[in-house]
Protein backbone atom coordinates (compact mmCIF):
# COMPACT_ATOMS: atom_id res chain seq x y z
CA UNK A 1 0.00 0.00 0.00
CA UNK A 2 2.87 2.46 0.67
CA UNK A 3 6.27 2.44 -0.53
CA UNK A 4 8.69 4.59 0.58
CA UNK A 5 11.82 4.30 -1.61
CA UNK A 6 15.42 5.53 -0.70
CA UNK A 7 13.64 8.62 0.87
CA UNK A 8 15.86 11.41 1.97
CA UNK A 9 14.77 14.99 3.75
CA UNK A 10 17.19 17.33 5.21
CA UNK A 11 16.31 20.80 7.41
CA UNK A 12 18.12 23.94 7.38
CA UNK A 13 19.53 24.27 10.91
CA UNK A 14 19.92 27.99 12.13
CA UNK A 15 23.38 27.83 11.55
CA UNK A 16 22.87 27.61 8.06
CA UNK A 17 24.32 23.87 7.97
CA UNK A 18 21.68 20.96 6.85
CA UNK A 19 20.24 18.32 9.12
CA UNK A 20 19.44 15.58 8.12
CA UNK A 21 16.02 14.08 9.67
CA UNK A 22 15.40 11.36 7.30
CA UNK A 23 18.26 9.54 5.20
CA UNK A 24 17.77 7.07 2.71
CA UNK A 25 15.25 5.12 4.46
CA UNK A 26 13.11 2.26 2.68
CA UNK A 27 9.94 0.99 3.85
CA UNK A 28 6.98 -1.35 2.52
CA UNK A 29 3.62 -1.14 4.01
CA UNK A 30 0.97 -3.68 3.37
CA UNK A 31 -2.63 -3.11 2.74
CA UNK A 32 -4.41 -3.80 6.04
CA UNK A 33 -1.69 -3.40 7.87
CA UNK A 34 -1.36 -1.25 11.42
CA UNK A 35 2.33 0.10 10.92
CA UNK A 36 4.37 1.64 14.27
CA UNK A 37 7.04 3.94 13.83
CA UNK A 38 8.69 3.90 16.85
CA UNK A 39 11.99 5.65 18.35
CA UNK A 40 13.20 8.10 20.63
CA UNK A 41 12.19 12.00 20.52
CA UNK A 42 13.89 13.07 17.80
CA UNK A 43 14.48 10.32 15.52
CA UNK A 44 12.46 11.38 12.23
CA UNK A 45 9.27 9.58 13.53
CA UNK A 46 6.71 12.75 12.57
CA UNK A 47 8.83 13.56 9.73
CA UNK A 48 8.74 10.31 8.22
CA UNK A 49 4.87 10.76 8.89
CA UNK A 50 4.22 13.66 6.97
CA UNK A 51 6.59 12.59 4.01
CA UNK A 52 3.79 9.93 3.31
CA UNK A 53 1.31 12.71 2.77
CA UNK A 54 3.77 14.73 1.48
CA UNK A 55 3.36 17.58 4.60
CA UNK A 56 7.14 17.91 3.78
CA UNK A 57 8.48 17.41 0.91
CA UNK A 58 11.36 14.62 0.21
CA UNK A 59 14.53 15.86 -1.02
CA UNK A 60 14.86 12.78 -3.03
CA UNK A 61 13.63 9.43 -3.24
CA UNK A 62 9.61 8.25 -4.40
CA UNK A 63 7.01 8.03 -2.28
CA UNK A 64 4.24 5.62 -3.84
CA UNK A 65 0.90 5.57 -1.83
CA UNK A 66 -1.11 2.40 -3.75
CA UNK A 67 0.57 2.38 -6.92
CA UNK A 68 0.74 6.05 -7.55
CA UNK A 69 3.94 8.21 -6.89
CA UNK A 70 3.06 11.15 -5.21
CA UNK A 71 6.19 13.22 -5.76
CA UNK A 72 5.27 13.15 -9.66
CA UNK A 73 1.61 14.63 -8.88
CA UNK A 74 1.33 17.93 -9.26
CA UNK A 75 -0.51 20.39 -6.74
CA UNK A 76 -4.56 19.64 -7.68
CA UNK A 77 -3.41 15.70 -8.25
CA UNK A 78 -1.91 15.86 -5.22
CA UNK A 79 -5.03 17.42 -2.79
CA UNK A 80 -7.08 14.48 -4.73
CA UNK A 81 -4.40 11.87 -3.66
CA UNK A 82 -4.60 13.67 0.31
CA UNK A 83 -8.55 12.91 0.05
CA UNK A 84 -7.61 8.95 0.33
CA UNK A 85 -5.08 9.62 3.12
CA UNK A 86 -6.81 10.59 6.70
CA UNK A 87 -4.24 12.51 9.06
CA UNK A 88 -4.91 11.96 13.39
CA UNK A 89 -2.84 14.50 15.31
CA UNK A 90 -1.06 14.43 18.52
CA UNK A 91 -2.71 17.78 19.32
CA UNK A 92 -6.28 16.49 17.58
CA UNK A 93 -6.01 19.99 15.31
CA UNK A 94 -9.73 20.25 14.90
CA UNK A 95 -11.77 23.35 14.06
CA UNK A 96 -12.75 25.44 17.18
CA UNK A 97 -15.51 27.56 15.44
CA UNK A 98 -17.22 24.05 14.07
CA UNK A 99 -19.37 21.92 15.75
CA UNK A 100 -18.23 18.13 16.03
CA UNK A 101 -21.03 17.21 13.40
CA UNK A 102 -18.81 20.20 10.88
CA UNK A 103 -15.68 19.02 11.85
CA UNK A 104 -16.13 16.14 10.07
CA UNK A 105 -17.99 16.99 7.47
CA UNK A 106 -15.06 19.19 6.37
CA UNK A 107 -12.75 16.34 4.61
CA UNK A 108 -16.26 15.89 2.82
CA UNK A 109 -17.24 19.30 1.86
CA UNK A 110 -13.52 19.86 0.88
CA UNK A 111 -13.78 16.26 -1.31
CA UNK A 112 -17.18 18.09 -3.31
CA UNK A 113 -19.78 15.16 -1.53
CA UNK A 114 -23.38 16.16 -2.04
CA UNK A 115 -25.04 17.12 1.62
CA UNK A 116 -26.96 14.24 1.92
CA UNK A 117 -24.21 12.13 1.83
CA UNK A 118 -22.48 14.39 4.00
CA UNK A 119 -25.18 13.95 6.21
CA UNK A 120 -25.56 10.40 6.35
CA UNK A 121 -21.55 9.96 6.18
CA UNK A 122 -21.10 11.98 9.50
CA UNK A 123 -23.71 10.36 11.28
CA UNK A 124 -21.93 6.81 10.31
CA UNK A 125 -18.59 8.08 11.47
CA UNK A 126 -19.78 9.46 14.59
CA UNK A 127 -21.80 5.52 15.43
CA UNK A 128 -17.86 4.11 14.78
CA UNK A 129 -16.46 5.73 17.35
CA UNK A 130 -19.18 6.33 19.56
CA UNK A 131 -19.92 9.87 19.85
CA UNK A 132 -23.43 10.24 17.65
CA UNK A 133 -24.80 12.31 20.97
CA UNK A 134 -22.59 14.59 20.89
CA UNK A 135 -23.00 15.87 17.07
CA UNK A 136 -23.90 19.35 17.72
CA UNK A 137 -21.42 20.12 20.53
CA UNK A 138 -18.31 22.32 19.63
CA UNK A 139 -14.55 21.12 20.44
CA UNK A 140 -14.14 23.39 23.85
CA UNK A 141 -16.88 21.37 24.89
CA UNK A 142 -15.18 17.78 24.88
CA UNK A 143 -12.41 15.91 26.92
CA UNK A 144 -9.35 14.90 25.10
CA UNK A 145 -10.42 11.39 24.29
CA UNK A 146 -13.38 12.67 23.02
CA UNK A 147 -11.70 15.02 20.37
CA UNK A 148 -9.23 12.76 19.09
CA UNK A 149 -12.38 10.37 18.45
CA UNK A 150 -13.77 13.63 16.81
CA UNK A 151 -10.21 13.62 14.91
CA UNK A 152 -10.67 9.65 13.94
CA UNK A 153 -14.42 10.18 12.85
CA UNK A 154 -12.40 13.11 10.83
CA UNK A 155 -9.91 11.10 9.16
CA UNK A 156 -12.00 8.64 8.65
CA UNK A 157 -14.87 10.33 6.69
CA UNK A 158 -13.80 10.44 3.38
CA UNK A 159 -13.46 6.41 3.52
CA UNK A 160 -9.74 6.51 2.85
CA UNK A 161 -7.23 3.81 2.00
CA UNK A 162 -4.92 4.64 4.85
CA UNK A 163 -4.50 6.50 8.26
CA UNK A 164 -1.87 8.21 9.26
CA UNK A 165 -1.70 8.86 13.04
CA UNK A 166 1.04 10.97 14.79
CA UNK A 167 1.25 10.35 18.59
CA UNK A 168 -2.70 10.38 18.51
CA UNK A 169 -2.53 9.28 22.39
CA UNK A 170 0.52 11.14 23.74
CA UNK A 171 -1.65 14.11 25.10
CA UNK A 172 -4.16 11.73 26.67
CA UNK A 173 -4.14 9.55 30.11
CA UNK A 174 -3.34 5.74 30.16
CA UNK A 175 -7.35 4.69 30.10
CA UNK A 176 -8.19 7.00 27.23
CA UNK A 177 -5.64 5.81 25.71
CA UNK A 178 -6.07 2.57 25.49
CA UNK A 179 -9.45 3.23 24.21
CA UNK A 180 -8.08 5.27 20.82
CA UNK A 181 -6.12 2.30 20.47
CA UNK A 182 -9.08 -0.14 20.55
CA UNK A 183 -10.80 2.33 18.12
CA UNK A 184 -8.24 2.66 15.67
CA UNK A 185 -7.54 -1.55 16.01
CA UNK A 186 -11.07 -1.58 15.79
CA UNK A 187 -11.06 0.59 12.35
CA UNK A 188 -8.30 -1.47 11.05
CA UNK A 189 -10.03 -4.96 11.55
CA UNK A 190 -13.93 -3.26 10.27
CA UNK A 191 -12.88 -1.56 7.65
CA UNK A 192 -9.17 -2.74 6.01
CA UNK A 193 -8.06 1.14 6.59
CA UNK A 194 -4.00 0.63 6.56
CA UNK A 195 -2.89 2.36 10.13
CA UNK A 196 0.73 4.41 10.23
CA UNK A 197 0.96 5.28 13.85
CA UNK A 198 3.96 7.23 15.49
CA UNK A 199 4.64 6.29 19.02
CA UNK A 200 7.56 6.47 21.52
CA UNK A 201 5.86 3.90 23.57
CA UNK A 202 6.42 0.43 22.96
CA UNK A 203 2.87 -0.59 24.70
CA UNK A 204 1.33 1.13 21.94
CA UNK A 205 2.80 -0.94 19.59
CA UNK A 206 2.75 -4.17 21.72
CA UNK A 207 -1.33 -3.67 21.70
CA UNK A 208 -2.41 -2.51 18.12
CA UNK A 209 0.88 -3.00 15.74
CA UNK A 210 1.18 -5.54 13.46
CA UNK A 211 4.70 -4.57 12.52
CA UNK A 212 6.95 -1.17 13.45
CA UNK A 213 10.06 0.52 12.05
CA UNK A 214 12.12 1.31 15.08
CA UNK A 215 13.58 4.62 14.03
CA UNK A 216 16.81 6.20 15.17
CA UNK A 217 18.83 9.26 13.84
CA UNK A 218 16.89 9.53 10.61
CA UNK A 219 17.35 5.32 9.91
CA UNK A 220 15.42 2.67 10.19
CA UNK A 221 17.34 0.10 12.43
CA UNK A 222 14.69 -2.68 12.69
CA UNK A 223 11.68 -3.64 11.34
CA UNK A 224 10.17 -5.71 14.39
CA UNK A 225 7.09 -8.10 13.93
CA UNK A 226 4.85 -8.13 16.69
CA UNK A 227 3.02 -11.66 17.86
CA UNK A 228 0.41 -11.24 20.20
CA UNK A 229 2.10 -9.15 22.78
CA UNK A 230 5.27 -10.40 21.78
CA UNK A 231 7.74 -8.25 20.05
CA UNK A 232 10.39 -10.05 18.39
CA UNK A 233 12.76 -7.60 18.71
CA UNK A 234 16.89 -7.73 17.71
CA UNK A 235 18.56 -4.53 17.79
CA UNK A 236 19.88 -2.61 21.33
CA UNK A 237 17.71 -0.06 20.61
CA UNK A 238 14.28 -1.86 19.88
CA UNK A 239 15.32 -3.68 22.99
CA UNK A 240 15.92 -0.48 25.02
CA UNK A 241 12.33 0.43 24.03
CA UNK A 242 11.16 -2.64 25.52
CA UNK A 243 12.64 -2.04 28.55
CA UNK A 244 11.47 1.57 29.13
CA UNK A 245 7.78 0.43 27.78
CA UNK B 1 -22.16 85.28 25.69
CA UNK B 2 -25.77 85.39 27.05
CA UNK B 3 -26.68 82.66 30.30
CA UNK B 4 -27.06 79.00 29.14
CA UNK B 5 -29.93 77.56 30.39
CA UNK B 6 -31.35 73.96 29.60
CA UNK B 7 -34.07 74.70 28.07
CA UNK B 8 -32.33 77.31 26.03
CA UNK B 9 -30.03 74.92 24.63
CA UNK B 10 -32.80 72.34 24.16
CA UNK B 11 -34.56 74.86 21.95
CA UNK B 12 -31.17 75.75 20.36
CA UNK B 13 -30.81 72.27 19.32
CA UNK B 14 -34.21 71.64 18.48
CA UNK B 15 -34.13 74.29 15.41
CA UNK B 16 -30.48 72.68 14.34
CA UNK B 17 -32.37 69.13 14.18
CA UNK B 18 -31.82 69.00 10.63
CA UNK B 19 -28.11 70.10 10.47
CA UNK B 20 -27.24 67.85 13.28
CA UNK B 21 -28.98 64.92 11.12
CA UNK B 22 -27.30 65.78 7.91
CA UNK B 23 -24.11 65.71 9.71
CA UNK B 24 -24.93 62.09 11.01
CA UNK B 25 -25.19 61.38 7.85
CA UNK B 26 -22.17 62.82 6.65
CA UNK B 27 -20.83 61.00 9.23
CA UNK B 28 -21.99 57.84 8.68
CA UNK B 29 -21.05 57.77 4.73
CA UNK B 30 -17.87 58.60 5.29
CA UNK B 31 -17.28 55.41 7.50
CA UNK B 32 -19.77 53.42 5.32
CA UNK B 33 -17.19 54.11 2.25
CA UNK B 34 -14.17 54.06 4.80
CA UNK B 35 -15.34 50.33 6.18
CA UNK B 36 -16.11 48.87 2.53
CA UNK B 37 -12.41 49.65 1.30
CA UNK B 38 -11.03 48.45 4.52
CA UNK B 39 -12.77 45.30 4.48
CA UNK B 40 -12.67 44.56 0.38
CA UNK B 41 -8.76 45.71 -0.23
CA UNK B 42 -7.47 45.39 3.44
CA UNK B 43 -8.73 42.08 4.25
CA UNK B 44 -7.12 40.37 1.10
CA UNK B 45 -4.14 42.29 1.71
CA UNK B 46 -4.09 41.51 5.69
CA UNK B 47 -4.39 37.36 4.31
CA UNK B 48 -1.99 37.55 1.60
CA UNK B 49 0.66 39.50 4.54
CA UNK B 50 -0.90 36.62 6.43
CA UNK B 51 0.10 34.00 3.95
CA UNK B 52 3.48 35.32 2.96
CA UNK B 53 5.86 35.13 6.03
CA UNK B 54 8.07 32.44 6.70
CA UNK B 55 6.09 29.30 7.72
CA UNK B 56 2.74 29.99 6.07
CA UNK B 57 1.43 28.71 2.77
CA UNK B 58 2.81 31.01 0.65
CA UNK B 59 6.04 31.94 2.35
CA UNK B 60 7.69 34.34 0.51
CA UNK B 61 9.95 36.56 1.92
CA UNK B 62 10.34 39.25 -0.92
CA UNK B 63 6.17 39.50 -1.48
CA UNK B 64 5.92 39.96 2.56
CA UNK B 65 8.72 42.44 2.95
CA UNK B 66 7.72 44.76 0.25
CA UNK B 67 4.06 44.71 1.25
CA UNK B 68 4.91 44.97 5.27
CA UNK B 69 6.97 47.75 4.04
CA UNK B 70 3.97 49.49 2.11
CA UNK B 71 1.69 49.25 4.99
CA UNK B 72 3.75 50.30 7.62
CA UNK B 73 4.78 53.47 5.05
CA UNK B 74 1.08 54.38 4.63
CA UNK B 75 0.34 53.83 8.45
CA UNK B 76 3.08 56.27 9.43
CA UNK B 77 1.43 59.55 8.20
CA UNK B 78 -0.48 61.52 10.32
CA UNK B 79 -3.81 61.49 9.06
CA UNK B 80 -3.78 64.57 8.33
CA UNK B 81 -0.65 65.01 6.45
CA UNK B 82 -1.74 62.01 4.29
CA UNK B 83 -5.08 63.80 3.84
CA UNK B 84 -3.76 66.40 1.95
CA UNK B 85 -0.92 64.74 0.26
CA UNK B 86 -3.90 62.87 -1.28
CA UNK B 87 -5.83 66.08 -2.59
CA UNK B 88 -4.39 65.36 -5.81
CA UNK B 89 -5.61 61.87 -5.83
CA UNK B 90 -9.04 62.88 -3.82
CA UNK B 91 -9.74 65.26 -7.11
CA UNK B 92 -8.64 62.40 -9.75
CA UNK B 93 -11.20 60.07 -8.40
CA UNK B 94 -14.44 62.47 -6.67
CA UNK B 95 -13.64 65.30 -8.89
CA UNK B 96 -13.73 67.86 -5.92
CA UNK B 97 -11.80 68.09 -2.57
CA UNK B 98 -14.53 68.69 -0.12
CA UNK B 99 -17.71 67.05 1.09
CA UNK B 100 -18.03 63.55 2.56
CA UNK B 101 -17.51 61.22 -0.11
CA UNK B 102 -13.93 63.31 -0.98
CA UNK B 103 -13.04 62.86 2.55
CA UNK B 104 -13.34 59.42 2.10
CA UNK B 105 -10.72 59.03 0.19
CA UNK B 106 -8.20 59.37 2.01
CA UNK B 107 -10.19 57.37 5.11
CA UNK B 108 -10.40 54.98 2.99
CA UNK B 109 -6.38 55.12 2.38
CA UNK B 110 -5.53 55.06 5.77
CA UNK B 111 -8.31 52.53 6.26
CA UNK B 112 -6.94 49.70 4.15
CA UNK B 113 -3.44 48.95 5.66
CA UNK B 114 -4.71 49.55 9.10
CA UNK B 115 -7.48 46.78 8.37
CA UNK B 116 -4.28 44.81 6.89
CA UNK B 117 -2.42 44.75 10.09
CA UNK B 118 -5.41 43.87 12.12
CA UNK B 119 -6.81 40.99 10.06
CA UNK B 120 -2.76 39.34 9.69
CA UNK B 121 -2.66 39.75 13.41
CA UNK B 122 -5.87 37.68 13.82
CA UNK B 123 -4.88 35.24 11.86
CA UNK B 124 -2.07 34.44 14.01
CA UNK B 125 -4.02 33.05 16.87
CA UNK B 126 -5.19 30.07 14.64
CA UNK B 127 -3.11 26.85 15.38
CA UNK B 128 -0.94 26.31 12.97
CA UNK B 129 -1.77 22.70 13.46
CA UNK B 130 -5.62 23.71 12.38
CA UNK B 131 -4.62 25.09 9.05
CA UNK B 132 -1.87 21.64 8.26
CA UNK B 133 -4.84 19.27 9.02
CA UNK B 134 -6.93 21.17 6.26
CA UNK B 135 -3.81 20.53 3.77
CA UNK B 136 -3.40 16.96 4.64
CA UNK B 137 -7.06 16.37 3.93
CA UNK B 138 -6.01 17.61 0.47
CA UNK B 139 -7.59 21.43 0.72
CA UNK B 140 -6.92 24.26 -1.90
CA UNK B 141 -5.52 27.25 -0.66
CA UNK B 142 -8.99 28.91 -1.29
CA UNK B 143 -10.86 26.44 0.65
CA UNK B 144 -7.90 26.73 3.49
CA UNK B 145 -8.55 30.75 3.66
CA UNK B 146 -12.40 30.92 3.50
CA UNK B 147 -13.80 27.39 5.56
CA UNK B 148 -10.76 27.58 7.67
CA UNK B 149 -8.58 30.80 8.39
CA UNK B 150 -11.46 33.01 8.19
CA UNK B 151 -13.91 30.78 9.80
CA UNK B 152 -11.46 30.25 12.66
CA UNK B 153 -10.70 33.94 12.98
CA UNK B 154 -14.35 35.35 12.64
CA UNK B 155 -14.88 36.38 16.13
CA UNK B 156 -11.19 38.21 16.29
CA UNK B 157 -11.99 39.43 12.59
CA UNK B 158 -15.52 41.34 13.94
CA UNK B 159 -13.50 42.65 17.33
CA UNK B 160 -10.74 44.33 14.94
CA UNK B 161 -13.59 45.96 13.00
CA UNK B 162 -15.11 47.21 15.37
CA UNK B 163 -11.83 48.71 16.32
CA UNK B 164 -11.32 50.19 12.94
CA UNK B 165 -14.92 51.66 13.44
CA UNK B 166 -14.07 53.38 16.67
CA UNK B 167 -10.83 54.96 15.41
CA UNK B 168 -12.26 55.71 11.98
CA UNK B 169 -14.79 57.72 13.59
CA UNK B 170 -12.41 60.24 15.18
CA UNK B 171 -10.55 60.03 11.66
CA UNK B 172 -13.88 61.53 10.15
CA UNK B 173 -14.13 64.46 12.72
CA UNK B 174 -10.45 65.05 11.15
CA UNK B 175 -11.74 64.50 7.78
CA UNK B 176 -14.69 66.62 8.08
CA UNK B 177 -12.84 69.78 9.59
CA UNK B 178 -11.05 70.18 6.08
CA UNK B 179 -14.83 69.96 4.13
CA UNK B 180 -15.60 66.46 4.74
CA UNK B 181 -18.29 67.36 7.16
CA UNK B 182 -19.99 65.03 9.75
CA UNK B 183 -20.25 65.41 13.24
CA UNK B 184 -16.84 66.28 14.78
CA UNK B 185 -17.13 68.90 11.73
CA UNK B 186 -19.89 70.32 12.94
CA UNK B 187 -19.09 70.46 17.01
CA UNK B 188 -15.79 71.92 15.63
CA UNK B 189 -17.61 74.58 14.22
CA UNK B 190 -20.08 76.03 16.30
CA UNK B 191 -19.01 74.89 19.58
CA UNK B 192 -15.01 75.79 19.10
CA UNK B 193 -15.11 78.78 16.39
CA UNK B 194 -19.09 80.39 17.16
CA UNK B 195 -18.20 79.73 20.89
CA UNK B 196 -22.12 77.59 20.99
CA UNK B 197 -20.81 75.52 23.73
CA UNK B 198 -24.10 73.46 24.21
CA UNK B 199 -23.71 72.28 20.34
CA UNK B 200 -20.01 70.74 21.00
CA UNK B 201 -21.12 69.27 24.28
CA UNK B 202 -24.75 67.87 22.34
CA UNK B 203 -22.15 66.82 19.58
CA UNK B 204 -19.37 65.34 21.53
CA UNK B 205 -22.29 62.93 23.55
CA UNK B 206 -23.61 61.93 20.75
CA UNK B 207 -20.29 60.68 19.44
CA UNK B 208 -19.50 59.20 23.35
CA UNK B 209 -23.28 57.39 22.35
CA UNK B 210 -22.08 56.04 18.85
CA UNK B 211 -19.01 54.78 20.24
CA UNK B 212 -20.93 52.75 22.80
CA UNK B 213 -23.17 51.42 20.73
CA UNK B 214 -20.79 50.53 18.15
CA UNK B 215 -18.60 48.45 20.99
CA UNK B 216 -21.33 47.12 22.81
CA UNK B 217 -22.52 45.45 18.99
CA UNK B 218 -19.19 44.63 18.45
CA UNK B 219 -18.43 42.70 21.76
CA UNK B 220 -21.92 40.50 21.40
CA UNK B 221 -21.34 39.36 17.48
CA UNK B 222 -17.51 38.80 18.76
CA UNK B 223 -18.49 36.90 21.77
CA UNK B 224 -21.69 34.74 19.78
CA UNK B 225 -19.55 33.81 17.43
CA UNK B 226 -16.47 32.80 19.34
CA UNK B 227 -17.21 28.93 19.97
CA UNK B 228 -13.40 28.16 21.50
N1 LIG C 1 10.59 22.02 9.94
C1 LIG C 1 11.75 21.68 10.52
N2 LIG C 1 12.81 22.49 10.44
C2 LIG C 1 13.99 22.16 11.01
N3 LIG C 1 14.22 21.01 11.68
C3 LIG C 1 13.19 20.15 11.79
C4 LIG C 1 11.91 20.44 11.22
N4 LIG C 1 11.08 19.40 11.49
C5 LIG C 1 11.80 18.52 12.20
N5 LIG C 1 13.09 18.95 12.37
C6 LIG C 1 14.16 18.25 13.07
O1 LIG C 1 14.22 16.93 12.58
C7 LIG C 1 14.45 16.00 13.63
C8 LIG C 1 13.38 14.94 13.62
O2 LIG C 1 12.13 15.56 13.96
P1 LIG C 1 10.83 14.73 14.14
O3 LIG C 1 9.76 15.70 14.51
O4 LIG C 1 10.59 13.90 12.93
O5 LIG C 1 11.17 13.81 15.37
P2 LIG C 1 10.25 12.82 16.17
O6 LIG C 1 10.91 11.49 16.09
O7 LIG C 1 8.85 12.93 15.71
O8 LIG C 1 10.40 13.37 17.64
P3 LIG C 1 9.27 13.56 18.78
O9 LIG C 1 9.11 12.24 19.44
O10 LIG C 1 9.92 14.56 19.70
O11 LIG C 1 8.04 14.07 18.13
C9 LIG C 1 14.47 16.80 14.92
O12 LIG C 1 15.81 16.97 15.32
C10 LIG C 1 13.87 18.11 14.55
O13 LIG C 1 14.46 19.16 15.27
MG1 LIG D 1 7.04 13.78 16.52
Amino acid sequence: MIHLQNIRKRFRRPDGGWFDAVCDTSLSIGAGEVFGLIGFSGAGKSTLLRLINLLERPDGGAVIVAGQDLTALDAKALRRARQQLGMVFQQFNLMANRTVAGNIAFPLEIAGWSAADIASRVAECLEIVGLADRAEHYPAQLSGGQKQRVGIARALAPRPKVILADEPTSALDPKTTQSILDCLKDINQRFGVTVVIVTHEMHVVRSICHRAAVLDAGSVVEVVEVNGAEVDARSALARSLLEAA
Amino acid sequence: MEELTFAAALTDLASMAPEIWQACRETALMLAVGLVAAIALGGPLGIVLYLSQPGQLFANRWVNGLLGWTVNLVRSFPFIILMVSLVPLTRLIVGSTIGPVAAAVPLSFAAIPYFARLVEQTLREIPRGVVEAAEAMGASPMQIIVKVLLNEARSGLISSLTILTISFLSYSAVAGVVGGGGIGDLAIRYGYYRFQTDVMVAMVLLLVLIVQIIQFAGNRLASRLDKR
